[in-house]
């Protein structure tokens, strides 16, 4: 029959509405999409810093169009001032739509005041990556924490965001720790907001 | 065995393998699936892309085309997905390493528990 289930044709891309669309993704084609992402920048790089700076980076664009599609979708178009709103919507929303589930824990840092810590047990983005033992230090996570970056950034907490592997007792592979440090003008702005 | 042997002995299958297609007696054969010997069974899987796994194991050992096909998946999971691994290198993937183990762990007390 002519004429049924026919999808209405928009002009213009923006005019197509911002539906909820599909919401799940092969987890294969994902970690196929990520793992050539790293490999991609491993051979433009000299040195392992760059080659995270870059991954964050990556991750950093994301961050900022999460962030701009999130508050519109899910929080109506509300925008967080306070600090502890931002972190827990980092936390609960933010982890919820890119990860399936909310992130391990959030917790504040002892010694320094502008330090806060949200970890995983196993990184989405890690769960099939083993890094080689002369790579040191290197944590895929630097793409998650370039998202992190990108959602602060563009909320206006402008902060400096890495990622840690922690070593756990009774857990075989290290924990994911995304460690989050304010610049001084959020906790200024903090204080004077009381 | 060293990496040099391994690699010695998996090549010397290579050939032995595509011959033995070329021997059979029967039509239709494709490959090699068991070898078996006095002191150990070899048993062999082969995926659609041509890469071939091994196990040695005790004569008459039960279920190793099962462990086989668990192998396979630990091995597109952990190894091709890991962007640090090159092909035809031989393999040093932590995650690979340990969920091989527990794997094998698993099998063994699966089969004495009968």
């Amino acid at each position: 029959m002519i004429g049924v289930g026919k999808i209405k044709q928009y002009s213009n891309i923006l005019e197509k509405p911002l539906s909820k669309g599909k919401q799940e993704v092969s987890l294969s084609a994902f970690t196929f999409l990520f793992s050539e992402l790293v490999q991609y920048n491993q051979t433009r790089v000299d040195n392992i810093a760059e080659l995270e700076r870059r991954l964050e980076d990556a991750g950093y664009a994301v961050g900022a169009r999460v962030l701009e599609l999130l508050c519109h979708r899910d929080k109506g178009n509300r925008r967080e001032t306070r600090l502890l709103g931002i972190l827990s919507f980092v936390h609960s929303t933010v982890w919820k739509v890119l990860f399936g589930k909310v992130a391990d824990s959030l917790e504040k840092g002892t010694e320094h005041e502008d330090e806060y810590m949200i970890s995983e047990k196993d990184l989405l983005v890690n769960k099939f990556i083993s890094i080689p033992r002369d790579m040191g230090t290197f944590n895929c996570g630097a793409f998650v924490a370039g998202i992190v970056r990108g959602v602060l950034d563009g909320a206006g907490f402008p902060a400096v965001v890495t990622a840690h592997f922690v070593p756990m007792e009774g857990l075989q592979r290290p924990r994911t720790t995304i460690l989050i440090k304010f610049a001084e003008e959020v906790l200024q702005r903090e204080a004077r907001l009381g | 065995m060293d990496t040099n042997d391994s690699l010695r002995v998996a090549s010397l299958w290579h050939s032995m393998h595509a011959i033995s297609q070329q021997l059979s007696p029967t039509t239709g054969c494709s490959e090699i699936e068991l070898l078996e010997a006095d002191t150990f069974d070899l048993h062999i899987f082969q995926s659609l892309t041509g890469t071939k796994l091994f196990v040695v194991c005790k004569p008459g050992t039960q279920h190793m085309e099962a462990l086989l096909k668990v192998v396979y998946e630990l091995y597109t999971d952990y190894v091709l997905n890991n962007p640090f691994y090159e092909t035809k290198i031989p393999i040093r993937c932590e995650l690979f390493d340990i969920n091989l183990t527990q794997a094998i762990q698993k099998d063994r007390v699966a089969l004495l528990g009968r």
